[in-house]
């Protein structure tokens, strides 16, 4: 084989991937990692050389910070409520579209789909109006069945509520897909086994669809969880972390401490608390999958 | 009972359908209101008379044609250099032997886990040194390469047959021949699903063109958006129209791409 022709091709082909990821991925990260250790803020931003290193400061900051742990009881409400909420959506749908009654599923997974694909932003400020407490649609709803007026997003109780139910109206089609891929692969022959053995739809769904589904949900539950932990931009546009920080959010305060106040070693320190949490959840629950296989 | 099983079944398969669409067609309609419409009560589903002057307001007042300039710039450029730039290292990763190769690609894979905000603070500072910030310069750099994108096409470059390209080299194809003639015609179903990802993914994106746009002249739909929407609290309708304006473009795109987007989506959720 001719070794310099290939040798010089895949430096071309892999040189500007490789060069782009080191420098504005791997760099940055590193970079982030010693950043959380010193006082970088808007001084060092002029002359890198007033940042000086603080050691733990930061993270010990940070820990006694009662703001940090409110928009981390946030977070984890957001994801311990949002999360599993979304993901049975999603399975609901996906099952429902699979049953052989339904007709045009195709039109029916185009429609639940769609707000995958809208913009963040744009759909915050429209749900912001649906929210609004005098002229919303959802109020005006539920004044129809007695409900009285709920200011959704300026009641610390409901605000946070109000974002899980924008959140999970605008995922849910996209976990739907992949359920529906996993539904496809468990063979038709399995429940009309189950169906002669006189199991009827319930048992079917309990005993053949959600074990055989599990390493699909495994995946489903970790792409979600990552996904909420960087919650941002609904509270930035709907609520900017209010009422009384009640959606301040891990990201938003990161945001705000980052790039509104320049506290940028504290900013550091706080975006390597959230990959920590992503990484040991995640490791989590890939563990308990493999636990429950073997 | 089977009849009735299904009509029940698509009863509220269309029950959740209209639960879904209604906020995207309120949005619709309520851009259609005049000003002040939309705030009254009960809340009006159709506007009352139609009429256009929100959206020759936000072209005419507030500037939306730029913002929309900016937001198809940065997308079609980023969507244009990740294609080139990811095709070419997928196809490395899948087709060339190299030392070390299985090991960086896991751990390109694994690196996946790491948020995108670590990044953000350094990659400002290192875009600030370099005069970068503020510049469409400052999206399409960090937006060149995924490894997302370089693991979509690499799993699709594996199923071309090695034959076929041995066949080819035989003929006296060179690499960059090959490449070019054969392997992106071969993937072009990945090609076109990356491309709608990454158009969508750079269209939607919010918080680094917020972090790097500082001047309003170089904002996105998005990041204009949220601006306005402080300022224009009471303008229900002429944030409905800037909405329709933002969400439409990838509506439309979707519908046209459905297909590649959600191949895009089960090839990605293939597990090792």
């Amino acid at each position: 084989m001719p070794g310099d022709g290939r040798t010089r091709a895949l430096v071309v082909f892999l040189g500007p991937a490789l060069a782009a990821i080191g420098l504005f991925f791997f760099v940055p990260v590193l970079a982030a990692f010693i950043m959380s250790f010193t006082d970088f803020d808007i001084y060092s931003l002029g002359d890198f050389r007033y940042a000086r290193f603080v050691g733990l400061r930061n993270y010990l900051q940070l820990f006694e910070d009662p703001l940090f742990w409110k928009a981390m009881g946030n977070t984890v409400y957001f994801l311990i409520v949002g999360g599993p909420l979304s993901i049975a959506v999603s399975l609901g749908a996906a099952v429902l579209l699979q049953s052989r009654l339904v007709r045009f599923q195709s039109f029916f997974r185009f429609v639940y789909f769609a707000p995958v694909v809208t913009t963040l932003v744009a759909v915050a400020i429209v749900w912001r109006f649906i929210y609004h407490p005098r002229f919303g649609l959802l109020n005006f709803f539920l004044s129809l069945v007695g409900v009285h007026m709920i200011d959704w997003l300026g009641d610390p109780h409901w605000a946070m509520p109000a974002i899980i139910v924008l959140a999970i109206w605008k995922n849910f089609g996209y976990n739907m897909i992949i359920f529906i891929a996993g539904l496809q692969n468990i063979p038709a022959s399995m429940y009309e086994a189950a169906s002669i053995d006189g199991a009827n739809a319930w048992q079917r769904f309990r005993r053949i669809t959600l074990p055989l589904l599990a390493p699909t949900t495994v995946f489903i539950a970790i792409i979600t969880m990552i996904g909420y932990f960087q919650l941002f931009a609904e509270p930035y546009v709907m609520t900017q972390g209010g009422p009384l920080n009640s959606t301040l959010s891990i990201v938003l305060l990161m945001y705000q401490q980052g790039f509104r106040w320049w506290n940028m070693g504290y900013s550091a320190a706080i975006a390597f608390v959230l990959f920590a949490c992503i990484l040991v959840v995640s490791v989590i629950q890939t563990r308990l999958q493999r636990g429950r296989g073997e | 009972m089977r009849k009735l099983q299904a009509i029940a079944l698509m009863g509220f398969l269309l029950l959740v359908g209209a639960t879904t669409l209604a906020p995207l067609l309120w949005m619709l309609s309520a851009s259609f209101m005049p000003t002040g419409q939309a705030s009254t009560f009960p809340p009006p589903f159709f506007p009352r008379s139609v009429t256009l002057d929100q959206y020759v307001g936000l072209f005419t007042r507030l500037n939306l044609g730029r913002y929309l300039l900016n937001s198809i710039l940065l997308s079609v450029s980023v969507t244009a250099v990740s294609l080139v730039v990811n095709s070419m290292a997928g196809y490395a990763f899948a087709k060339y032997r190299f030392k070390g190769k299985a090991k960086l690609f896991k751990l390109l894979i694994a690196s996946m886990i790491i948020p995108a905000q670590v990044t953000m603070l350094p990659l400002f500072l290192m875009l600030n040194k370099l005069g970068l910030i503020n510049t469409y310069f400052g999206v399409i750099i960090p937006g060149m390469a995924s490894i997302f994108g370089i693991f979509l096409i690499r799993q699709y470059a594996l199923s071309i047959s090695d034959s076929l390209l041995e066949a080819a080299r035989i003929d006296g194809a060179g690499d960059f021949r090959i490449y070019w003639s054969l392997i992106l015609p071969l993937c072009k179903p990945i090609l076109i699903t990356l491309a709608i990802f990454t158009f969508m993914g750079t269209w939607n994106d919010f918080l680094w063109p917020l972090i790097v746009m500082t001047d309003a002249s170089m904002y996105t739909l998005p990041v204009a958006l949220a601006g306005l929407v402080g300022e224009h609290v009471q303008d229900t309708e002429l944030m409905m129209a800037g909405s329709v304006m933002t969400v439409l473009p990838v509506l439309v795109v979707f519908a046209a791409v459905q297909k590649y987007y959600i191949a895009g989506i089960m090839a990605g959720s293939v597990k090792e």
